[in-house]
């Protein structure tokens, strides 16, 4: 209790200092064109009317977080109130799009990420053959291939979510196979001693000792994919004109110089990812806690 | 089909080489040999089934396709390479890290920043960053100061998070020997806390590299000049020539791999007392 309180107040004196530094930047970087169009009117600005202009621009070169969070409540909140909640222009719609592709891509990911993890432990082959490639796998820029990948899928006629997810899938399995692999590995020698006195199968030994103990490092990987899920999902996005999400926001807003736009969609892709890894911090705590592994 | 059927054989005959050679004690031979065999019956299946099956090249070329092509556009590869690997993703990388250093040097000194600059920089570590491309493509234009920029970025987190861990590293016996020779706050910092945060530093070093390269790449897709290895993969996957796009990936694949290892040798010299350089 004592260390949260000590932590608030550094915290929240570093986000200050953010969102000073974020306005400041704002006027150093909108300045000149502001005194562009002063100039052209044949009017000088003083400061004050300067830093009212900078941080009022249609197309800043930074918009201001004040004009980000208008344009967030303006394509969220305001159009959920009119009732047009899933409409193409509403960020909720295109969140909506990019979260179905995290977490489909995120399961799968899982999915294979903990089978390749039980081979590797159980196989000594396999860990011998395939863990080097894994681990080289991941030295491969594949965010790079994103495009080629979707395109591909999509000329073999496999096309919507599931390109997409591959991505995602691609980028988080990576950190829950070595997880899990550590995770399955971590009971000592004396449990598993212990298992085999009292003549535990090796199913047994799977279901009752090691899957139980790799819990706590389970957790802690699946909050890494999960972010790396939503990066190669917004990534996914990017090459070819799709029908929204995020990423496809941020593209059609650098075509069109919308800063406002781009950075909405960005906060949002922030917000986003704060929610998701939330939510498994939220399951972990309420799973360690039945298991009696809380810290 | 005999194709398809070679490679099926070849893949089961060096699966029953692999499991035999896992069976025998470890050395640095199997070590090596296992992971190439492996790779090495992957190609030839990825072959066989190229072109037992008939599988058309623009969806996926054969391995020796890429290989001829490879051969054929050394220039426009290096140019390539040379564009978003030196002076893209490299400058970007050496400029990101050293900064990330330097902040948490100074913040070292302040426990009050430290306690805030912590959860803040996991925070952001965690975001995807690579949203910033379209922003920072705009600032600095098409060429690669906007690809350093990005990588800079990129890095700036994840390193900055290593390093202040980093330099907690030490144990307090340890600290508390150095107050005993009276050495002064640079004094300990140089000859004690610094070395002590090696291992997290180069752990901080080898995750950048790989987020260099994808930076780097990445920021390409949003504008620029007519070369760069991210140029050349969206336009030829226009083009729908994936031959092309598969030997850009080759070369960013070597180039990652290479620039990993490299981090990682320098790491081994650098770090030669701890448990984990351990050999033998």
């Amino acid at each position: 209790m004592n260390r949260k309180h000590s932590r608030v107040l550094p915290v929240l004196t570093v986000v200050l200092a953010i969102f000073v530094l974020w306005y400041a930047g704002a006027v150093a970087l909108n300045a000149k064109w502001a005194e562009d169009k002063a100039t052209r009117a044949n009017i000088t600005l003083s400061f004050p009317q300067l830093v009212a202009d900078t941080w009022s621009q249609d197309k800043p070169k930074l918009p201001t977080p004040h004009q980000v969070a208008r344009e967030i409540w303006k394509t969220t909140g305001a159009m959920a109130l009119r009732g047009r909640t899933f409409s193409k222009r509403s960020l909720i719609f295109h969140s909506w799009i990019t979260l179905s592709t995290t977490v489909l891509g995120f399961v799968m990911g899982a999915g294979l990420g903990i089978l390749l993890a039980v081979g590797i432990v159980h196989s000594r082959a396999m860990d011998m053959s395939v863990m080097p490639w894994i681990i080289a796998s991941q030295t491969v820029p594949i965010l790079a291939i994103a495009p080629m990948v979707v395109v591909v899928l999509n000329a073999v006629g496999i096309s919507g979510l599931l390109p997409k997810a591959v991505i995602s899938m691609y980028l988080s399995f990576f950190p829950i196979v070595v997880g899990m692999v550590k995770g399955l590995r971590s009971p000592d020698r004396m449990q598993l001693d212990q298992m085999r006195t009292w003549y535990a199968s090796k199913s047994q030994t799977f279901w009752k000792l090691r899957l139980p103990g790799s819990m706590p490092y389970l957790f802690t990987s699946l909050k890494i994919a999960m972010a790396a899920a939503l990066v190669g999902a917004i990534v996914a996005e990017l090459p070819i004109n799709q029908n929204g999400g995020l990423g496809a926001r941020m593209l059609v807003g650098s075509y069109y110089g919308q800063t406002i736009q781009i950075w909405s969609a960005l906060i949002t892709a922030a917000v986003l990812a704060a929610v998701l890894v939330g939510f498994i911090g939220f399951v972990q705590g309420a799973t360690l806690k039945r298991m009696g592994m809380a810290q | 089909m005999i194709w398809i059927g070679g490679a099926v054989l070849f893949w089961l005959v060096s699966w029953r080489a692999n499991t035999w050679m896992a069976r025998l004690p470890r050395s640095r031979l199997t070590g090596i040999a296992v992971p190439t065999l492996f790779g090495l019956a992957l190609l030839v299946l990825w072959q066989g089934v190229v072109r037992g099956a008939h599988i058309n090249p623009v969806l996926l070329p054969a391995p020796t396709d890429i290989a001829v092509k490879i051969a054929s556009s050394l220039p426009i590869l290096w140019a390539d390479f040379f564009q978003t690997f030196v002076k893209g993703a490299l400058s970007g990388y050496v400029i990101g890290c050293g900064a990330a250093v330097l902040t948490a040097i100074m913040v070292d000194r302040s426990p009050f920043l430290q306690a805030g600059l912590l959860p803040v920089g996991n925070f952001v570590a965690a975001l995807p960053i690579i949203g910033m491309a379209p922003i920072l493509v705009m600032w600095f234009g098409f060429d690669w100061q906007s690809k350093a920029a990005v990588v800079v970025v990129m890095v700036f987190f994840p390193m900055l998070v290593n390093t202040v861990e980093g330099l907690h590293a030490s144990s307090a016996m340890q600290r508390d020997l150095i107050r005993t020779y009276a050495a002064s706050y640079p004094q300990a910092l140089l000859r004690l806390r610094l070395p002590a945060a090696m291992p997290f530093i180069f752990n901080g070093l080898k995750i950048s590299t790989t987020l260099a390269l994808i930076g780097a790449i990445v920021a390409e897709f949003f504008g620029s000049p007519i070369k760069g290895m991210g140029f050349r993969i969206s336009t030829e996957v226009g083009r729908l020539a994936l031959d092309m796009v598969w030997a850009e990936i080759a070369v960013a694949a070597l180039a990652g791999s290479a620039f990993y290892g490299f981090v990682a040798m320098i790491e081994r010299v650098v770090t030669f007392w701890h448990p984990s350089q351990r050999r033998g």
